[in-house]
């Protein structure tokens, strides 16, 4: 029997200077993902707290059919929806306080919606408009950013700014299950743990990532197991559950800003939609497992609390409803009015000022949509 | 220490010394300047750069941080995003690479992506290029990926007072800078007043280090001593050379290189990086394209080789030596007629 196939079987003497850097014991997850709906212990969840992220559940299950459908007409160039995913892109949101941040990624366009960004700005970059389309600093919501993990050392770098300059921020970073694979996932845990940085680090595991499956993405006995490497806590926590996953982010917010360091949650949810509207996903499961999962909704789950404990009744869910419809009409609307891009603005915000090479280009570019009698060609002059 | 920079009027001072000065008095500037990288705090940097800077302004203005590149420049960016500037050192220019995506990413587009709501005041600092007999991933020159990525600007200082002002400069920049210091040139010396710094040209103006006639040699960096020896070498050949300092690539001063060539009809551009999609193709198309009638002969590159970096027993084959630029200088058309034959050819 090898040393591998039994751990402490061999105990020689520690080197001289060795000891353990922290006790791994509590900063490992538990067995099952944490789940509090339906179980005796949602009696004690605040029942205002229960109505918000229902009416926000609602909205966000229609805002996401809403984009897709406006991909079918060409008026959202993609759209990655979070169907199914609701309950993280919510809870993220609302266990932020005013003053922190939060760093999406693509897949989050919903979270940045319930933090307070304009439904129709927050799908600038999708609809094939500018690449952000808003100020970050507004609501402290980073770009949606597209390349996997990369937003995650920006988290870590913005809340270790602000720890040094004495302000109460904490930054919540969404990674999907393929995101933890890159190698900027590694270093952003590790840089904020070695920094004890105010960071909670999300991992929405929605089981794919594009096709692959997490049997292939991953050997680890959870994405919360993770964290006892870096010497954080890792939390597991049932993705559809609303009220769970809430509380879990909530206290790790609490716990970073009570300068306890970062922590990373593991939400464990389904993907229902494909990766995106381009996105085939008969290809690589069953409709099958899809029902599984959509028999474990997150509306549903907390509607069913709700319902049982007589704080919602036909009139509340039908409100709720009205005000989804709502959302979408406005979306709707709103989206269907082509923006206005001006080509000129190719050359500015490269640099703070143009370079000499980039005054050429632009009239270059100017006298061309001159010639054409294109709009933008007039402006130019005042620049 | 920092004592070695602290005397009274000019005095004999290596690029080093003026490097280390110029953070020194940035961070006691401007509390929002921070240094960030491998082994800069308590060491002061495998080349001594940042000797003494935790010392007198703390670990958390100057941090020794994990080892992982791509970690550095990304919470570089998040500091960034809420009003610091930070200052990244890469250990050597091939360690940089892991950064990349980051540096491409977003160090390079966040002011765009934002359309300026969240400028990139980060100054990236790479030893960079050969010529110190270092083993493998010790001495690229790889300031063309720079270049070639929009949104950075790209800096290499070749003086004593050019690496004091411009890395004041760089760090002083709304905008990214990856800031080139050759690092054979790290303990060149120049008289020079580290009380006084005198005032340079700031980033994007190139300098004319030797006013010339017969031809222009347009160079940066580690390859300026290089062209200065040569000009000085060409003048009992009975060529006058000029020798134009880019300083920076990103911006690149067309005008001053472009003066400069249609005053002497003649260019050679020289760097130690490789030939094939390097920086002076495009130098050479800009002349090329803007200097056409004034040119008396095709413009010439002198570059390094286009293969990996050499080991350093062969190192000197590789990088241009004055002997080198003498012979592109050689090739540049004297007589009427340009000739295959003609000695010089390489």
């Amino acid at each position: 029997m090898t040393v591998l196939e039994q751990p402490g079987s061999y105990r020689p003497t520690p080197p001289p200077a060795w000891r353990p850097r922290t006790d791994p014991a509590p900063l490992l997850p538990d067995a099952e993902p944490y789940r509090l709906l339906g179980t005796e212990a949602a009696a004690g969840l605040d029942p205002g707290l229960l109505r918000r992220l229902y009416g926000h559940l609602v909205r966000g299950r229609r805002y996401n059919g809403q984009a897709t459908a406006l991909t079918r007409q060409g008026r959202l160039a993609v759209y990655p929806a979070s169907t199914g995913q609701e309950a993280c892109e919510v809870a993220a949101a609302l266990a932020l306080e005013e003053q922190d941040w939060l760093f999406p990624s693509y897949r989050d366009t919903l979270a940045a919606v319930v933090r307070g960004l304009d439904p129709v700005r927050a799908l600038t970059l999708l609809r094939g408009d500018w690449h952000s389309g808003y100020d970050p600093h507004e609501h402290r919501i980073a770009p949606l950013c597209t390349p996997l993990a990369t937003q995650l050392p920006h988290a870590v770098g913005l809340a270790h700014a602000a720890r040094l300059k004495g302000d109460d921020v904490v930054a919540l970073a969404m990674v999907g299950d393929g995101g933890t694979s890159e190698g900027d996932f590694h270093e952003a845990l590790n840089f904020a743990a070695v920094w004890q940085a105010p960071v909670v680090f999300l991992v929405v595991n929605n089981g794919f990532a594009i096709s692959v499956p997490l049997a292939k993405q991953t050997a680890a006995p959870s994405f919360a197991h993770k964290a006892v490497g870096y010497g954080m806590p890792g939390r597991l926590v049932d993705g559809n559950d609303a009220a769970a996953v809430h509380q879990v982010l909530s206290e790790a917010v609490r716990h970073a800003r009570a300068g306890g360091g970062p922590a990373l949650v593991e939400a464990v949810t389904y993907r229902i939609d494909a990766h995106t509207n381009a996105d085939d996903a008969t290809r690589y499961r069953t409709d099958a497992e899809v029902e599984t999962w959509r028999a474990h909704d997150p509306i549903d789950l907390l509607e069913g609390e709700l319902t049982r404990r007589g704080l919602i009744d036909d009139d509340g869910i039908r409100a709720e409803r009205e005000a989804a419809e709502r959302l979408a009409a406005d979306l709707r609307e709103r989206m269907h009015q082509d923006p206005v891009l001006d080509p000129m603005e190719l050359f500015d915000h490269v640099y703070a000022e143009r370079t000499a090479q980039l005054r050429d280009q632009a009239e270059m570019l100017r006298a061309e949509l001159a010639a054409a009698g294109e709009p933008g060609a007039e402006q130019e002059g005042a620049r | 220490m920092m004592t070695t920079a602290v005397r009274a009027g000019r005095q004999p001072a290596t690029m080093a010394q003026a490097l280390r000065r110029a953070l020194r008095d940035a961070m006691a500037d401007d509390p929002s300047v921070h240094v960030l990288g491998e082994d800069v705090g308590t060491l002061g940097g495998v080349f001594r750069i940042t000797d003494g800077l935790a010392k007198e302004f703390g670990d958390d203005r100057c941090t020794d941080t994990p080892l992982a590149e791509a970690g550095i420049l990304g919470t570089a960016v998040g500091m960034a995003m809420y009003g610091l500037r930070p200052v990244v050192e890469m250990q050597f220019d091939a360690f940089a690479y892991p950064a990349f995506e980051q540096l491409i990413s977003h160090v390079s587009r966040m002011r765009n992506r934002t359309r300026g709501a969240v400028p990139m005041p980060v100054t990236v600092r790479v030893p960079y290029g050969g010529g110190i007999g270092g083993v493998e991933h010790h001495s690229d020159s790889s300031e063309a990926y720079y270049m070639a990525t929009p949104g950075l600007h790209v800096v290499a200082p070749a003086t004593v007072a050019d690496a004091y002002g411009l890395l004041r400069a760089a760090i002083a920049s709304d905008d990214p800078v990856v800031f080139l210091e050759p690092k054979r040139l790290y303990w060149s010396k120049d008289q020079w007043d580290a009380d006084r710094p005198e005032q340079v040209p700031g980033i994007g103006r190139a300098v004319v280090r030797r006013p010339g006639s017969s031809a222009t040699l347009v160079t940066y960096g580690p390859s300026l001593p290089v062209c200065m020896e040569a000009a000085e070498a060409a003048v009992a050949e009975g060529w006058d050379l000029e020798v134009v300092d880019l300083r920076s690539l990103v911006p690149f001063d067309e005008e001053t290189v472009c003066a400069s060539v249609r005053r002497t009809g003649r260019a050679v551009v020289v760097h130690e990086s490789t030939g094939f999609g390097g920086p002076g193709g495009e130098i050479a198309a800009r002349i090329t394209e803007r200097c056409f009638h004034y040119l008396e002969a095709p413009v010439l590159r002198v570059a390094g080789f286009d293969i990996p970096y050499p080991p350093p027993m062969l190192e000197r084959h590789h990088l241009p030596g004055v002997d080198r630029v003498l012979d592109a200088v050689a090739r540049l058309q004297w007589e009427s007629e340009w000739t295959e034959t003609n000695p010089g050819g390489r």
